[in-house]
C-alpha cells in the first residue's frame, strides 16, 4: 500500500468534524510548529521537503516561502488558492469537502511560519457547500483554541477567512485572484512586482494551493527530510491525481510520485484500466491546459522508458512529446473520442473565460474557438490547420498571464500529435458531421 | 558637496545606445532616441497611472538583461512596464520575432475592430491607423462575423460606438484617476467585455470629455464635433483661457473663421499631459473666449503628420503586397510579338 499523507484518513467517519480529525492525531502539527518551532525553522523544514506547488506551475514551494519581502510594520498575508476550476480537475474540491480542518491546520501552520495574522481561503463560488463545510470547521477550531487570539496561550494570533470567489477561472490565477480579493475586477497584474513583494493590498503575499498546504502538516511534524524521501528526484512527496474520462475507476487517488503511468491507469489499485471493450487513445495529464499525448507517447518515452507521474517524467521531450503534471487533472480518451470536438469543448471553456484584458488573449481564444467549431460542423477549409497553429503560436507567450498559454497549448499539441483527424473532417464533412462519428484511421491505441 | 546626481544606465536600443535615469522603462528610453526605434504603444498613457501592458504591441526582446547578468529573457516582455537595467540590450524593430508577434497583435486588434477609416470621425488621429500601417498585412484571415453593438447613449457630450473599441482601458483611468463620480467601466469577460455605464447613467462630470482624448481608436468622439469636417481641412491654433478648473492651455481647431473643435494639447507621442475641462472643451468655442498663442506645431509622428503617405514614404513591399492582393490576371493568347509593345 502506497504511502498516503493527504488522505490517510479520509474514509473514517466523521473526519470533517474537529473532535474526530483531533483523535485521528489532528492539529498535533499546530502544537508543535507553535510550541517548539521558529518560523524560520518551518520554512527550512518546507524546503528540505522540496514539496512543488500543486496548483499546475510546480514552483518549489519553500523557495516561494523565502522569497517573502519582510519589511518592518507591513502586515503580510498567506491566501490560500482554491479557485480550482480547470476540466478535469477536482482533487482540491475533494479535499476540502472531505478534510476540511487538513486545510486548515496547514494554514495555521503555514501562516505561522510566514508571519501572517491574517490569513483567506479563497473559494470558487460555486462550491458554495465547501464554503459553508469550511466556515464551520473554522468555527470549531476557534472554539477549540486553534485559531483567533493567542492561539494555545503562545501568544501567536490568526483570524482566517474564507471568501467565495465569483466563479471565473481567471481568478485563480494568482495576482487576479488578488484582484478579486481586494473586491476589483479579476484581471490579472503585471508582474513584476510579485506578490511576494506586493500582493495583497500592496502587502507582501503567498498564494498557495489547497493540496499544497495542507501537505505543510504531515511536514511539520515528520520533517522535510521524511518527506523527500517520498516520490523520485525532484518530485517529491504524494500528489492527488483527479482521474476522470473513459477510465474504468475514475476518482480522486494519492499517489507517490514516481508511479509508472500505465500503472496509474492499469493497476488494480488506481484507475483498473480503460473502460472494458476500448482502447486507450489519448491522455491529458494535468488539467485541459496541458498539452494532449497520444497513448503511446503518454505510457513511454522517446527511448522507450516508461513514463512516470512525475513531473519531470511527464515534461520529458519538451512539447513535441512530453506534457506537464500540472494540476494531476488526469483526462483519459478512448478511442470513441473525437479530439477534434474535444479540442473545440477545451478551447470554448478558454474563450468564455478569457477576461479580455489583453488582445492576443482576448481575440485569439475567440477566433480558435469559432475556427475549431467551423471544422467539427463540416464547414473547415484545409489552411485552417495551419491558421490555427499560428494563431496559436502568437498567442502563448505574449499574454500577460499564462491563461494564454494554456488556451493555446491544446489546441497546438491536438494538431501536432491528430493531424490526421483534423483533416479527415475537412475533406470528409459528411462522414464526420454524423452523430457520434469519430476517426478510425491510423493511429496508435493502446 | 558631493554630487548627488543618480547614476545614468546604459541601454542599448537597436543598436543605439543611450543613457537613462534609473527607473525608466524601455518604452521611454526608446522614446528618448526617437520614433524610428520607439515601440508602438495602444495602452500605454504615460499621464494615466497604471496604464500598459494590455495592448501587447510594445512587445520587445531583451537579448541581455543587463551588465552584471547578460543573460536574454526568456519571453518577449511589455517595453512600457520592464525597466532598463544598466546594460541592457534591446532589440525592437531588429528582432524578426518582435516585428511578427507585432503582425499578430495588428492581426488579433483588427478582428472585430471595423476598417471603416473612410467614415470614422478618428481618421487622422488614429493610433490603431498608425500601428497598422507600420506591422499590419493588407488582407485578413478572419472569416467569422465581428463583434458588433448597437450604439448607446451616454450623455450629451460623447459619443460611444463599441464597435471600434479595443479595450486599451485608458478612458477607465482617465475617469478613474482625473474624474471624481466616476460611473462607467468594463464589463464582461473576454471578447464580450465592452465599456459600459452605470445602469442609465450618462458619463457627465468636469472632465470627463478628457476621454475622448486618450482613446487611441474612434471608440469615444465628441458629438459637438463629430462629422462636422476632418482634421486634415482645419487648422489647429494654439490657445488658452483664465480658467477656475484646468489650467485652460488648448489647441482650437479652426474651420474658416469658426472653432469647430476643441482639444487638450498633446505631445509627440500623441499624449495629452495638460487635462482640460468640459467648460474649456465644449462650451467656450468662440475666439474671443480665448488668448491666442499661434498655430500649433505638430510633432506627432503619425501616418499623417509625418507625411508617411507620401509616394517615395510608402513602404515599397506595401505597394507591392497590395497590388498583388488585388492582381487579377487577363487571359490574352493573342501573339502580341507583332504589335511593338516592349
Amino acid at each position: 500500500m502506497a504511502t498516503k499523507i493527504l488522505t490517510e484518513h479520509i474514509n473514517v467517519p466523521g473526519i470533517e468534524t474537529f473532535d474526530v480529525y483531533r483523535k485521528q492525531g489532528g492539529y498535533t502539527a499546530v502544537e508543535k510548529a507553535l510550541k517548539t518551532m521558529t518560523p524560520d525553522e518551518i520554512v527550512e523544514e518546507v524546503k528540505k521537503a522540496g514539496v512543488r506547488g500543486r496548483g499546475g506551475a510546480g514552483f518549489p514551494m519553500g523557495m516561494k516561502w523565502s522569497f517573502l519581502a519582510k519589511p518592518e510594520g507591513v502586515p503580510r498575508y498567506l491566501v490560500c488558492n482554491a479557485d480550482e476550476s480547470e476540466p478535469g480537475t477536482f482533487k482540491d474540491h475533494y479535499l476540502m469537502k472531505n478534510l476540511p480542518h487538513l486545510l486548515i491546520e496547514g494554514m495555521i501552520v503555514s501562516s505561522y511560519a510566514l508571519g501572517a495574522n491574517k490569513s483567506f481561503i479563497y473559494v470558487r463560488g460555486e462550491l458554495m457547500y465547501v464554503i459553508h463545510i469550511l466556515e464551520k470547521a473554522i468555527a470549531e477550531a476557534t472554539a477549540k483554541g486553534f485559531l483567533g487570539k493567542n492561539i494555545l496561550g503562545t501568544g501567536y494570533d490568526l483570524e482566517l477567512i474564507v471568501q467565495p470567489g465569483g466563479g471565473a477561472y481567471i481568478c485563480g490565477e494568482e495576482t487576479a485572484l488578488l484582484e478579486s480579493l481586494e473586491g476589483k475586477r479579476g484581471n490579472p497584474r503585471n508582474k513584476p512586482p510579485f506578490p511576494a513583494v506586493k500582493g495583497l493590498y500592496q502587502s507582501p503575499t503567498v498564494v498557495n494551493n489547497v493540496e499544497s498546504i495542507a501537505t505543510t502538516s504531515w511536514i511539520v511534524n515528520n520533517g522535510g527530510d521524511a518527506y523527500a524521501a517520498i516520490g523520485i528526484g525532484r518530485s517529491t512527496g504524494t500528489k492527488l491525481i483527479s482521474a476522470s474520462g473513459h477510465l474504468k475507476r475514475p476518482g480522486v487517488y494519492e499517489i507517490e510520485l514516481g508511479v509508472p503511468v500505465e500503472d496509474f491507469i492499469y493497476a488494480d489499485e488506481w484507475c483498473q484500466g480503460i473502460r472494458p471493450g476500448h482502447k486507450f487513445k489519448a491522455l491529458v495529464a494535468g488539467g485541459s491546459s496541458v498539452p494532449i499525448l497520444p497513448a503511446n507517447l503518454a505510457l513511454t518515452l522517446e527511448n522507450g522508458d516508461k513514463r512516470l507521474m512525475s513531473y519531470e517524467s511527464l515534461s520529458e521531450g519538451g512539447f513535441k512529446t512530453g506534457t506537464m503534471l500540472g494540476s494531476g487533472g488526469f483526462i483519459v480518451f478512448d478511442e470513441t473520442a473525437c479530439i477534434v470536438r474535444n479540442t473545440w469543448n477545451f478551447s470554448r471553456f478558454y474563450h468564455h473565460e478569457s477576461c479580455g484584458q489583453c488582445s492576443p488573449c482576448r481575440e485569439g481564444t475567440g477566433w480558435m474557438e469559432k475556427v475549431l467549431h467551423r471544422i467539427e460542423y463540416g464547414h473547415g477549409h484545409q489552411q485552417d490547420i495551419d491558421l490555427l497553429v499560428d494563431v496559436a503560436r502568437r498567442i502563448e507567450g505574449n499574454t500577460i498571464c499564462p491563461l494564454g498559454d494554456a488556451a493555446a497549448w491544446p489546441v497546438a499539441s491536438a494538431i501536432r500529435h491528430f493531424r490526421d483527424e483534423f483533416e479527415w473532417h475537412i475533406t470528409n464533412p459528411q462522414e464526420a458531421t454524423q452523430p457520434g462519428a469519430v476517426y478510425r484511421g491510423e493511429m496508435a491505441l493502446v | 558637496m558631493e554630487d548627488t546626481k543618480p547614476q545614468l544606465l546604459k541601454v542599448t536600443i537597436d543598436g543605439i545606445e543611450v543613457e537613462v535615469e534609473p527607473g525608466t522603462t524601455i518604452l521611454q528610453a526608446a522614446r528618448k532616441i526617437g520614433p524610428e526605434v520607439a515601440p508602438p504603444a495602444m495602452c500605454y498613457y504615460q499621464p494615466l497611472k497604471g496604464s500598459g501592458g494590455k495592448c501587447r504591441a510594445c512587445l520587445v526582446r531583451v537579448a541581455a538583461g543587463s551588465a552584471k547578468d547578460p543573460r536574454p529573457m526568456p519571453k518577449l516582455v511589455a517595453s512600457c512596464l520592464t525597466g532598463v537595467q544598466d546594460g541592457m540590450v534591446v532589440e525592437n524593430t531588429t528582432n524578426p520575432q518582435v516585428v511578427d508577434a507585432r503582425n499578430g497583435i495588428v492581426e488579433f486588434l483588427l478582428l472585430n475592430h471595423p476598417l471603416d477609416c473612410p467614415v470614422c470621425d478618428q481618421a487622422g488621429e488614429c493610433d490603431l491607423q498608425n500601428f497598422a500601417f507600420d506591422h499590419g498585412k493588407v488582407t485578413t484571415r478572419y472569416e467569422e462575423d465581428r463583434r458588433t453593438f448597437e450604439k448607446k447613449d451616454i450623455g450629451p457630450y460623447i459619443q460611444l460606438h463599441m464597435t471600434r473599441c479595443i479595450l486599451c482601458y485608458r478612458c477607465v483611468y482617465t475617469a478613474d484617476q482625473i474624474t471624481e463620480k466616476r460611473v462607467h467601466g468594463v464589463l464582461g469577460r473576454g471578447d464580450a467585455a465592452e465599456i459600459g455605464t452605470y445602469i442609465e447613467k450618462a458619463i457627465d462630470n468636469d472632465f470627463s470629455g478628457n476621454v475622448i482624448d486618450v482613446c487611441p481608436v474612434g471608440a469615444l468622439t465628441d458629438k459637438t464635433y463629430r462629422f462636422k469636417n476632418r482634421v486634415w481641412f482645419s487648422k489647429p491654433v494654439d490657445a488658452h483661457r483664465d480658467c477656475p478648473t484646468c489650467s485652460g492651455k488648448v489647441t482650437l481647431w479652426y474651420r474658416g473663421e469658426d472653432v469647430i473643435r476643441v482639444t487638450a494639447r498633446k505631445n509627440e507621442w500623441n499624449e495629452v499631459t495638460e487635462f482640460i475641462c468640459n467648460t474649456c472643451r465644449f462650451d467656450t468655442k468662440k475666439t474671443s473666449d480665448w488668448i491666442i498663442e499661434g498655430p500649433t506645431k505638430i510633432a506627432r509622428s503619425s501616418v499623417i503628420s509625418a507625411n508617411k503617405y507620401r509616394a517615395d514614404a510608402i513602404k515599397p513591399s506595401f505597394g507591392q503586397r497590395l497590388a498583388a492582393a488585388e492582381y487579377k490576371p487577363i487571359h490574352d493568347e493573342r501573339d502580341t510579338s507583332q504589335l511593338g509593345i516592349q
